[in-house]
């Protein structure tokens, strides 16, 4: 029971966190406990006269997880499980509504306009798209310096230095500072996002995505310099992808999202080797592989995500899910956890061993 | 995962029956306020019957263009300036408008990667249907009983491409379904006439994986029960691997590298075809790590005859500044590299 990752870990962790004696284990540098994100639909004009209770979309909901110094949390879901919402919600870019997020120690939620722009310092995120997230009307040397202004670190030739010697570090010549956003191609532009949120020397990064929009030849040129960079810098990364392959390569523990849960957490090779939830082997069994076209049995899925608006009861899973049950209907599966910390929230997991027993 | 009606035609070039679609020197080009811009130099490819082709390459290579061309939707500033697109013997880029305007839909049918931004959102997916029937289905009564029927096999074709209730669904609107649901409706529209050769754009490119596996799944299911040859557009060599006989490799608007693609896969033989897989993160073998390909696809505009890949090359050598043509490369196989033929005699 070292570091589970969710409700049941909150009672592991009040014991103690080295209860199997591997006090190798760095410290936890940021934890999310009961993590919840809901958006109001109803404040339009017409919710507000009526005042009818309006439709909640459950982004994130009921989030728990750890991340400890050094490593790498991969985060992996379709479109609208919350992924993305979730790395906002971390860094308070969108407020969480409940729940808290301790980083290193303080707890964030709770923290002033002040505190909390010192603590961002320390805590940053690399987009998704990187045409829409670097401002077109600035050079590259304005987007660099930018961050070091507001937080009030450097400014003028020290200011430029740093600006200098960030670009450098992620492969483009000083030369390029000059330049503007749209004098660059995608994969240039994520080099520049990457530099951006590392000049402030950050311990915590959250990738959203990013090589998602980028060629397959140019993703891995992102991917080795996020690496390197990480080994040089030692920095802690939330890794979020819809693409497990990319998850597999980057992360060294992974957490599967589904409507706005976590249904699965554990090493990443564990994942990989032996899924345990029904929707982790579905994601699984659906990516197309290279080597071994038509090996992974196919699970097929049947149907869409669900509206989080209006997510399912019992199991979230349940509507698309091959073995569903009378329970899930009904029942929300509790997370269940084996000793190296791998857990799974399904109701065909066995308590005991924590592994998934023969679907009937 | 890849159910093949007919032999597969990449044995012995003896035995292959002649192809539904065969691209020669296709050369096709867009005026820009920076030049022009060569998008497609000098394709040739065939499609067999039956056959789900991949055609496989980054942004920029020309593999959506070179499909554009073939369906004569390269509109100005863009022209196609040379080359033939044979489908069964004539060379569409001779036909009139209206003689195209025939084809196109009947017998070539193409889906696009946003469907969203494909289907008209101001007209049901029924009335987007029955358009089509209306357009090509020669076989209709006249009157009420050629609509009904039309009607009649509009939902055929939404059931056919797996949407639920599809009588009812006919009368809504693109807006109404989700992602997977509107790129199985556009491929319902491509083949409400049952054309001899789909062209599927990136259909899944938008979709989640496990969206993905059902929409290539029914296209695999389709082509088998119809008979019919699929060009499968793709950045994703994964895609291709599980659902494409062939593959042509793109890079820079041309063809680099082409054969079976099993055989592309396992020992790719051009250097850009190897820099490719080897960027590829592989669930089967995490161990092994990933190597980019270092540099950028270069401009299209004014380039040197040389080898459009030296500049990203790792095996370059002065040679490849002269150019080069297509070479045999193995049993249906060829690739555009000067290393290839001194492998194979060596």
């Amino acid at each position: 029971m070292t570091h589970m990752t969710t409700d049941i870990r909150r009672d592991a962790a009040a014991t103690t966190a080295t209860a199997t004696g591997r006090a190798a284990e760095p410290p936890v540098l940021l934890r999310t406990t009961d993590l919840v994100k809901h958006y109001d639909s109803r404040r339009g004009l017409w919710g507000r006269i009526t005042g009818r209770p309006g439709s909640l979309v459950r982004a994130v909901n009921g989030v728990s997880l750890d991340i400890r110094r050094g490593e790498t949390l991969g985060i992996i879901g379709e479109s609208g499980c919350g992924k993305s919402t979730l790395g906002r919600a971390i860094l308070r870019l969108h407020e969480p509504t409940s729940g808290s997020v301790v980083f290193d120690g303080a707890e964030i939620t709770e923290l002033g306009r002040d505190p909390m722009m010192k603590m961002r310092r320390r805590m940053q995120i690399i987009f998704q798209d990187p045409y829409a997230s670097l401002n077109p009307r600035k050079t590259v040397e304005d987007i660099l310096i930018m961050p070091l202004k507001l937080h009030g670190l450097a400014k003028g030739k020290a200011a430029r230095d740093a600006a200098a010697a960030m670009i450098e570090n992620v492969g483009l010549k000083t030369a390029h500072l000059d330049r503007f956003p749209h004098q660059f191609s995608g994969g240039q532009r994520q080099r520049i996002g990457v530099a951006r949120a590392l000049i402030l020397n950050p311990e915590f990064v959250v990738c959203d995505e990013p090589v998602s929009a980028l060629d397959v030849s140019i993703q891995a040129q992102i991917i080795q310099l996020l690496a390197e960079l990480k080994r040089e810098l030692g920095l802690t990364y939330m890794f979020i992808s819809h693409d497990i392959a990319v998850i597999g390569y980057v992360a060294d523990r992974t957490a599967v999202m589904y409507l706005g849960e976590v249904v699965e957490t554990g090493r990443t090779r564990d994942i990989l080797a032996e899924p345990r939830h029904p929707y982790t082997q579905a994601l699984l069994s659906a990516a197309p592989r290279l080597d071994e076209p038509g090996k992974a049995a196919r699970i097929k899925l049947t149907g869409d995500l669900p509206s989080p608006l209006n997510p399912p009861p019992g199991c979230k899973f349940h509507t698309r899910c091959p073995h569903a049950m009378d329970v899930c209907r009904k029942v929300a599966p509790a997370p269940v956890a084996d000793a190296q910390g791998h857990m799974a929230a399904c109701h065909l997991i066995d308590g005991a061993s924590g592994k998934a027993e023969a679907p009937a | 995962m890849t159910t093949t009606t007919l032999p597969r035609p990449d044995t012995a070039a003896g035995d292959r029956p002649e192809p539904v679609l065969s691209v020669r020197d296709l050369r096709t080009a867009f005026k820009t306020s920076h030049g022009i811009v060569r998008a497609v130099s000098g394709v040739s490819l065939d499609v067999y019957p039956g056959e789900c082709l991949g055609v496989v390459g980054e942004s920029g290579s020309g593999k959506s263009v070179t499909f554009a061309s073939v369906m004569g939707l390269v509109k100005k500033p863009g022209w196609v300036e040379d080359g033939e697109i044979l489908y069964r013997g004539r060379d569409l880029t001779r036909l009139s408008d209206r003689e195209l305007r025939a084809l196109r839909g009947k017998d070539i049918a193409m889906t696009m990667q946003d469907a969203l931004t494909a289907l008209n959102p101001a007209l049901t997916v029924g009335e987007q249907i029955l358009e089509v029937l209306r357009a090509h289905a020669d076989d209709l009564p006249r009157g009420r009983a050629g609509r009904a029927e039309a009607r009649r096999r509009a939902v055929e074709m939404l059931d056919l491409v797996g949407i639920p209730s599809p009588a009812d669904r006919l009368n809504e609107y693109p807006h109404q379904f989700s992602g997977g649901m509107r790129q199985r409706i556009m491929i319902a529209i491509a083949l409400a006439c049952r054309p001899r050769l789909l062209i599927a754009d990136e259909p899944t490119t938008a979709l989640d994986v496990t969206i993905q596996a059902q929409v290539l799944e029914l296209i695999a299911d389709i082509r088998a029960r119809l008979g019919m040859s699929v060009v499968l557009i793709t950045h994703d060599l994964g895609v291709v691997a599980e659902h494409c006989d062939r593959v042509v490799v793109m890079y820079a608007g041309q063809v680099v590298e082409t054969g079976p693609t099993r055989a592309v896969i396992s020992d790719p033989k051009h250097p850009y075809t190897q820099g490719l897989l080897d960027s590829i993160p592989r669930l089967s073998d995490l161990s092994h790590p990933i190597r980019p390909i270092q540099g950028q696809v270069p401009e299209l505009i004014d380039l040197p005859p040389e080898c459009r890949f030296i500049g990203r090359c790792p095996k370059r050598t002065p040679d490849c500044r002269t150019g080069i043509d297509m070479r045999p490369a193995g049993p249906g196989r060829a690739a555009r590299c000067i290393l290839v033929g001194e492998e194979t005699e060596a």
